[in-house]
């Protein structure tokens, strides 16, 4: 056998590294260009949200819930924050929160609105999810189930600690109590999901909103004056 | 194989990626984005324009810097061109529609390993001029493109009973789920391939009998 000829290295990597360098900055100015409108979109997609899940609003306030369980009208963003809708009184008509869990495909992230007067969940967004096209994702659009979120009942127990009854997914047309969520056939475990994440979160949330009712609103009127 | 045509004109270069060597009826390659992303005509039709695009560049770039790449490290070299381009239309398409880059969703990164752009770059960009390679990309795109809505309409109609999200049905139509369905893909595809292949054979066919008869 021959010996292996031996390959000059320094064209191979003047190739490599020059070609990398003219890759990461093209990728650099598309991403600088392409941010601020990503950034846009985004916001505005949320603000579409929080406006869909609280039909009654028309100015919203984003609160950061502190360390010590109180919310404060958020100023840089935080991890844990809601957001409060007002109607023209400034009265404050309901709180959007965002949730996430696994769905079937992908982690599903969706923003509800929570009504205190009602002790209700008023509206669901979905914001991001994977779900199979065309059955998955009916989540978002078959109006059935989604006539389940129009006031799903999300009460606290005597303690307040508590949601007196857990929110559940029943299969299609099994639906007797107002905390149950009409499921969607061919999309099981999609339905579920969202079930599993308003339970899981309301759970958290509705607790610690209806504690601090006073923040919220309080927080409305600071910024009001 | 297949007799080249003495003379090959730069149309040629386009044109040939729409019919006679379509990467999809013919070629049968980047079979992943094609059964994956073709349940609706309009995930169809964005992922092949998306595909597009990126072959455009990586050609346009590869072929222009053929000279200059070391055989020896053409593929990483063409990989990194790829993924560039790749991550450039994703950060397009989500500056253009939030909702569009959430229906494709992981499908977009995952035009890097679509093994049809490697496969120009390697077997054409790298051997060919600029303007034939700008060209073939743009034909294969497009074919890519056309295939990819042959498929998504044929399913998104008998699946959803629409057509670019519009309802074609009367209300009482119960859509063939099984059609928006991986399975419904390799259907599809398998009915195409039925008819482009009959097509192809009847006109090779016709062209043997026109050759006889003018000898």
């Amino acid at each position: 056998m021959n010996a292996p000829h031996a390959v000059p290295s320094w064209p191979m990597y003047r190739t490599l590294v020059g070609i990398g360098m003219l890759c990461g900055l093209l990728i650099a100015i598309v991403f600088q260009g392409t941010r601020p409108v990503i950034e846009r979109n985004r916001a505005a997609a949320l603000e579409r949200a929080v406006f869909a899940v609280l039909p009654a609003a028309t100015r919203r306030e984003t609160f950061a819930l502190t360390a010590e369980g109180s919310f404060v009208v958020e100023t840089e963003a935080t991890g844990r924050r809601v957001h409060a809708g007002f109607d023209a009184d400034g009265r404050l008509v309901g709180v959007a929160i965002e949730a996430a869990g696994m769905g079937y495909a992908d982690t599903i992230t969706l923003l509800y609105g929570y009504a205190p007067a009602a002790e209700a969940i008023v509206g669901i967004r979905v914001l991001t999810s994977k779900e199979t096209p065309g059955l998955g994702d009916k989540i978002e659009t078959d109006p059935a189930f989604l006539d389940n979120f129009i006031a799903l009942d999300a009460s606290l127990d005597a303690s307040g600690t508590a949601l007196r009854n857990r929110i559940v997914t029943v299969k299609r047309g099994q639906k007797t109590a107002p905390w149950q969520i009409d499921g969607i056939t061919g999309a099981t475990i999609s339905s579920q999901a969202v079930g599993e994440i308003l339970a899981t979160s309301a759970a958290h949330w509705v607790p610690l909103i209806t504690g601090q009712l006073e923040d919220l609103t309080a927080g409305a009127t600071d910024d009001a004056t | 194989m297949r007799p080249e045509p003495q003379t090959t004109m730069p149309t040629d270069e386009f044109i040939k990626g729409l019919w006679r060597e379509n990467p999809v009826f013919v070629q049968v390659l980047g079979m992943c984005p094609v059964l994956a992303v073709s349940n609706t005509a309009i995930n169809a039709l964005a992922m092949g324009l998306a595909t597009t695009f990126v072959m455009l560049m990586s050609n346009l770039l590869v072929s222009t810097l053929r000279n200059h790449i070391p055989k020896q490290v053409r593929i990483a070299t063409y990989i990194l061109i790829i993924a560039t381009f790749v991550t450039i239309v994703d950060y397009m398409i989500e500056a253009i529609s939030l909702e569009l880059h959430k229906s494709l969703g992981a499908f977009i990164s995952l035009i890097v390993v679509n093994c049809l752009i490697l496969g120009r770059a390697e077997a054409f960009a790298s051997k060919h001029r600029v303007v034939d390679s700008v060209l073939d990309g743009l034909g294969m795109g497009v074919g890519f493109t056309l295939a990819l809505l042959c498929l998504g309409a044929v399913r998104e109609v008998l699946g959803d009973g629409a057509l670019f999200g519009v309802a074609l049905f009367p209300a009482g139509f119960e859509p063939w789920i099984v059609m928006i369905l991986p399975s419904g893909g390799f259907f599809t595809l398998a009915a195409w391939l039925l008819v482009i292949n009959y097509v192809q054979q009847r006109s090779a066919a016709a062209r043997e009998r026109a050759g006889e008869l003018s000898r």
